[in-house]
């Protein structure tokens, strides 16, 4: 087993003639919090698409652990233990913020629905345990109470939570998360942070984050690669990053880099 | 805030012609014509007259309300109620009118001269005819203005009391059916007449309901509140009573009912079991099947086949004996169940919409391969297929020598009367009648209550509502969508092949016509009518829909008519139907239980790492 | 070390059988009745003529649930219903200029005047529609458009059956598209070659609308993005409303032509299974697509008619002609499996997540 806990090789992913993702290498040490960043449309959302079987590989390949990737569909990566999150979004919103981290356990589940329809014993215990796991995990994320409310109903910082909530309801050893302080105002963003930086060093969950912040990102990243038109334009610690005149450049235009270079 | 004293013309004539229009409409389409055979009261008002006058009356009410509420002047305010009515005779005043100049029947045959005499209030002379039917109206709608003036409280209860006393109007041929059978003929003919309320039972009626109701509406926050104060061992002590009362009730229902209306709710039973099964997959899994008939079909054809005594039979074909109905019931569920699945496999890929359109296709191919020559050699074609025996069972009277022990039970069981029945059925086994069915369509739809409670709560159940809502999000925690669609479609088949077993034999006779597109529709109607992903919504919605037309048989006529302008309608303003699902509460009680710990913190702050490593702890 | 997750997706096997085994039969079917010499080079092509006839019925309502579907991305399933509102309406104006013989004095104007009426009646049917049932739905999940269509379907059937009575009417006979002419050996008759043609003038009329005025230019920008549009300026509504009008009145004579053509079974429930049809015809040629529901109408009428006698009576199955329906659904099923885009669509963009 090598360090990384995924290793991308090439990957491609085009949509007509648009190059989404293009021949990007990536890896991603166990245990690190790495950050992507990039210009809007620069394929952060594809690359994570990819990894998480959303969208079919065109050329190259993704391993996680010892597994390919390739040619995975969505349920099948996560029950090999990543899990993410929506940039917008996406929780089961008819249903209550307790029932939506039950489902999230899905991957950990045994019980049919003959059992369910026969009552078996150990139909009936795991469905005692799912709800106290939901239970104490809703807690977890800082939503105790609130679990009987249907999702949609949730404040939005709420919801975003709740979905971090279910994607650990998955127990996975990476975790996905596409800008998870969108919308947030700075003391959630603070919040939410801290948060990640303590699933990592509690419970060593490896966290690959997609994020707009740049707050966020120098805080807690180890390395920080930026995508720009799909390819990898850098890659470093966050100091390196910020340093970087081709980073600059990418995010405010060429212009602005020289004006920035010149003023330094 | 100065009152405002001027007519508004414009929201009044927009509000008196929409109002006008039902009135036209249901003239024009022979609703007010059918419907006037039926008389809620005896000789004061029909159900026809009702569609003609009422539109006025709410309008009136409507519109008065609102400018009472915009602060309007009294009289500014009953002068526009007035008006409103006014207006809304209008339209089917034209239509008289017309119709005197030219006669409408070529071409809409339901303006008939008896449609015209029952616009005029059956005068010979046209103009006093006319004038009567606008000055109804128009008073109508000034009587709906008056009710907005009635203060919130008693207004409600009249309310409440008109409608109890239409409905009970409108059933009172069933409420006839009822009573027969407890108390003397004159005393019934003191309160229903022919197929009507006499006006004094109507005017009892309207009295009692309308003090229960005041007296609900002051003291009945009292009652609930003196309810919850209750201990919680009292309060479902208090629960299993009312259980038992239902059971008892449920058991005693076909001899309290008699056979006709037996027959009723053996067709609600039946479509309760369809409905409990659609709804699994529209309700719960969001795939809107409209060939649901086709495992219906599906039932009833296997039940026909292998338990018929005639030609069809494998009695005659194979020479085997044919099977009996108990044994047919596992088959036909399973048979059903695998047409579910083997449909499900083409319509994984496709999106919502085309789905529904390609399981209609379904639904027609089978049908019309059931009627076609090809197959005729196998299940009948158009003739279908005859001699399905109804089920039976071992009574007590051919287990035990009861004639010998008790000649008395055995003479009772004979006799008329309401336990007679339920003994003659214990007796002698013999599920013959709609009575008699009851039981077996009982056990149906109690057994599919049963299979829909347990999934409904469940990993399963889970499953399917998170892919209706969102089946990339549904993937992406796990879920594998081909699976849990294909198990949707697979167990909600099963019921749709129980109601057509049952069916099959209860009928005794199946043709391919009684398995058309229609039979879906009801169905997927009454889910959504009662509540899409509701399990009472779907009895409510039964009741409803396949209840009450076979009670008013003058509705039977426009059933669909109705059945689609309510779709309509609930997508419209309702779209969670009558009764919706309610929220399964799951935390707050166990909340409450561990109170001891701090109250939620609202910051989001992970809290401590007890709870964090608790998390990690296997479950398995 | 690496290991990979292999997986034969069992659905896609299923299917990719269930595609050869119906290649196979229809291979089989068509090669034992054409060696069985069962039928003559004519009646082949007549049954071509017929198909291509109705087909171009089912090609002009095709276009209402194409244009629709084009914009609002909903299936009006009411469309069938669009199309008898006015056949059934203009059948009264049909017998009572044949009772007062402008049938046959003035025939053409005759019948273009119940192709107005129809027209009109069934455009507004269609607005009425938009506006009561669809309107306030919009930007609801998919479903629920779909479900009101349903209820809208049976609604209007059953209102038209209240109003015009459920006995079956038949349209008067046109004196002057009887006889027939030869073509290739074969008898065609003359209303075949005039439905055909007036199909096909509708048609022109239609993508002419679309391509070259204002309102159709407002139309295509609208299906394409209608934030833009919107911000560019173009009433969403007018257009929505306008495009329930074309396909409303597109129905309409396809209402009448119909009835020219098959001048039985004008009755309330006359528009389910031609609208079904045409929805078939709209999916097959690629919905959203307007010479590709042309197309596909031709398309599904001509294999319509000549799938029961070539493929099915070459399977050995007695009275196939009881089973076009089912070939027609069949049809509809195999193309929302194999096909969903049509023939002149576009693959689907891959969904975003
Ligand atoms: N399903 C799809 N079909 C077609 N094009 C797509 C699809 N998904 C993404 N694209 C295109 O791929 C490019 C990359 O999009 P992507 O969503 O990955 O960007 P992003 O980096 O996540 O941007 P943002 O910061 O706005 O979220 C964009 O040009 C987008 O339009
Ligand atoms: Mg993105």
């Amino acid at each position: 087993m090598s360090d990384n806990i995924l290793e991308v090789k090439q990957l491609v992913k085009r949509f007509g003639g648009l190059v989404a993702v293009d021949h990007l290498d990536y890896e991603l040490p166990r245990g690190s919090i790495c950050s992507i960043i990039g210009p809007n449309g620069a394929g952060k959302t594809s690359f994570f698409n990819c990894l998480t079987g959303f969208y079919s590989i065109d050329e190259g390949d993704v391993i996680f652990d010892v597994y390919s990737l390739k040619g995975l569909e969505p349920f099948q990566v996560t029950r090999l233990g990543i899990a993410r999150t929506f940039q917008n979004i996406r929780l089961f919103g008819n249903m209550t913020a307790i029932e939506n981290i039950m489902v999230g356990q899905e991957p950990h589940l045994h019980s049919s629905w003959i059992g369910t329809i026969l009552g078996t014993p150990g139909t009936r215990r795991e469905e005692q345990m799912v709800e106290e796991e939901a239970r104490r995990l809703l807690r977890f994320v800082g939503l105790r109470g609130k679990g009987d409310m249907l999702a949609k109903n949730l404040p939005y910082g709420d919801q975003r939570r709740l979905e971090i909530g279910r994607a650990l309801a998955s127990k996975p050893k990476l975790l996905l998360l596409d800008e998870p302080t969108a919308g947030m105002n700075p003391a959630e963003t603070l919040q939410t942070t801290q948060f990640i930086q303590r699933l990592r060093d509690e419970l060593g969950i490896t966290i690959l984050l997609i994020e707009h912040d740049m707050k966020v990102v120098m805080g807690i990243s180890e390395k920080v690669t930026v995508l720009d038109y799909g390819k990898k334009l850098a890659e470093g610690t966050p100091e390196e990053i910020q340093n970087d005149p081709r980073v600059i450049e990418a995010y405010l235009g060429r212009g602005a880099a020289q004006m920035m270079a010149e003023a330094a | 805030m100065h009152e405002n004293r001027t007519l508004d013309w414009r929201p009044l004539l927009r509000a008196g012609l929409l109002a006008g229009i039902v009135p036209l409409y249901t003239a024009a389409i022979g609703m007010v014509e059918v419907f006037n055979a039926r008389e809620v009261v005896q000789g004061l008002l029909t159900l026809g007259e009702m569609l003609v006058i009422f539109p006025s009356l709410v309008v009136g009410y409507l519109v008065a309300l609102g400018l009472r509420r915009s602060g309007s002047n009294p009289l500014v305010t009953l002068a526009s109620a007035l008006i409103a009515g006014f207006i809304a005779a209008l339209p089917v005043t034209l239509l008289v009118l017309i119709n005197a100049a030219i006669p409408l029947r070529g071409m809409f045959v339901s303006v008939t001269p008896k449609l015209i005499e029952i616009l005029l209030f059956e005068q010979e002379q046209m103009l006093t005819g006319l004038a009567l039917l606008i000055g109804a109206l128009t008073l109508a709608g000034g009587l709906g203005g008056l009710a907005a003036f009635i203060p919130d409280r008693f207004r409600r209860a009249l309310i409440v009391s008109l409608v109890v006393v239409i409905l009970s109007g409108l059933l009172s041929e069933f409420i006839k059916q009822i009573l027969q059978q407890f108390i003397s003929r004159s005393l019934l003919k003191q309160i229903v007449k022919g197929k009507s309320l006499t006006s004094q039972a109507a005017a009892a009626i309207f009295v009692v309901t309308y003090l229960v109701s005041l007296f609900w509406s002051t003291k009945g926050q009292d009652v609930k509140s003196w309810y919850a104060g209750l201990p919680a061992a009292q309060q479902r002590q208090s629960r299993r009573v009312w259980r038992g009362i239902l059971g008892i009730f449920l058991l005693l229902l076909p001899w309290i009912m008699g056979p006709y209306l037996s027959e009723v709710i053996d067709n609600v039973g039946l479509y309760v079991i369809m409905g409990l099964g659609l709804n699994i997959a529209v309700g719960w899994a969001g795939l809107l099947d409209l060939g649901y008939v086709t495992n219906f079909a599906v039932g009833a054809y296997i039940t026909g086949v292998l338990i018929s005594t005639g030609p069809l039979g494998i009695g005659a074909r194979l020479g085997i004996d044919p099977l009996n109905f108990w044994m047919i019931i596992p088959i036909a569920i399973l048979a059903a169940m695998f047409t579910g699945f083997v449909f499900a496999l083409p319509v994984l890929r496709m999106r919502g919409d085309y789905l529904a359109i390609a399981t209609l296709g379904f639904g027609e191919i089978i049908r019309l391969l059931a009627l076609s020559d090809w197959l005729k050699p196998y299940i009948g074609g158009a003739q279908g297929i005859l001699f399905i025996s109804k089920p039976d069972l071992p009574g007590l009277a051919e287990l035990l020598p009861l004639a010998d022990w008790a000649p008395g039970f055995v003479e009772l069981a004979q006799k008329k009367g309401v336990l007679s029945g339920l003994l003659k059925l214990l007796f002698y086994g013999e599920f013959s009648g709609p009575q008699e069915l009851y039981y077996v369509i009982l056990a149906g739809a109690l057994l599919v209550l049963f299979v829909a409670l347990r999934l409904n709560n469940s990993r399963t159940g889970r499953q399917w509502m998170a892919m209706r809502e969102d089946e990339d999000a549904a993937s992406a925690v796990g879920i594998d969508i081909t699976l849990t669609k294909v198990l949707a479609f697979t167990v909600s088949a099963a019921s749709g092949g129980l109601a057509g077993a049952i069916f099959a034999s209860k009928v005794g006779t199946i043709f391919p016509n009684s398995f058309s597109l229609l039979v879906s529709i009801n169905v997927l109607s009454l889910i959504i009518i009662g509540g899409m992903g509701s399990i009472p919504g779907i009895v409510v919605g039964a009741l409803a829909l396949i209840g009450l037309p076979e009670l008013l048989r003058e509705f039977s006529e426009f059933r669909l008519l109705l059945y689609g302008a309510l779709l309509v309608v609930m997508m419209l303003v309702r779209p969670e139907g009558l009764w919706p699902s309610p929220v399964i509460r799951r935390e707050m009680a166990a909340v409450e239980e561990e109170s001891e710990e701090p109250p939620p913190t609202d910051k989001g702050t992970p809290e401590t790492p007890q709870a964090l490593h608790s998390l990690w702890e296997p479950t398995d | 070390m690496r290991a990979r997750l292999y997986r034969l997706n069992w659905v896609d096997v299923v299917l990719n059988t269930f595609r050869i085994v119906i290649i196979v039969a229809v291979i089989v079917g068509a090669f034992n009745t054409i060696t069985s010499g069962k039928y003559t080079g004519d009646q082949w092509v007549s049954l071509i003529m017929s198909g291509l006839a109705q087909g171009s019925i089912y090609a002009l309502i095709a276009l209402g649930y194409t244009l629709v579907y084009g914009i609002l991305l909903m299936i009006n399933f009411a469309h069938g219903e669009v199309f008898m509102a006015g056949a059934y309406t203009a059948y009264f104006l049909a017998t009572y200029s044949a009772r007062k013989g402008w049938l046959e004095s003035q025939p053409l104007l005759t019948i273009l005047s119940w192709i107005l009426l129809a027209a009109l009646v069934s455009m507004g049917v269609a607005v009425l529609l938009e506006r009561v049932a669809y309107r306030p739905l919009r930007g609801a999940p998919r479903l629920v458009p779909l479900i009101t269509a349903i209820g809208a379907s049976f609604f209007l059937q059953y209102t038209f059956k209240g109003l015009y009575g459920s006995a079956f009417r038949t349209y008067p006979e046109v004196a002057a598209l009887k006889g027939s002419v030869e073509m290739g050996g074969a008898q065609i008759p003359v209303v075949q070659i005039f439905v055909f043609l007036a199909a096909v003038v509708l048609m022109v009329g239609l993508y002419w609308i679309v391509e070259k005025t204002k309102r159709g230019k407002a139309m295509r920008a609208v299906s394409e993005n209608k934030e833009v549009a919107r911000l560019m300026g173009i009433d969403i509504d007018k257009v929505i409303v306008f495009t329930f009008m074309l396909g409303g009145a597109l129905a309409g004579a396809a209402g009448v032509i119909n009835g020219l053509y098959r001048p039985q079974g004008v009755n309330f429930f006359m528009g389910f299974f031609p609208g079904i049809k045409a929805f078939t015809a709209a999916v097959l040629g690629g919905i959203g697509n307007v010479p590709g529901a042309f197309l596909g109408g031709i398309l599904l009428g001509v294999i319509e008619s000549l799938g029961p006698n070539l493929v099915l009576d070459g399977l050995g199955i007695p009275a196939a002609n009881q089973l076009k329906d089912v070939i027609a659904f069949t049809m509809l099923v195999l193309v929302l499996i194999f096909r969903p885009q049509g023939i002149l669509g576009e693959r689907l963009a891959e969904k975003r997540a």
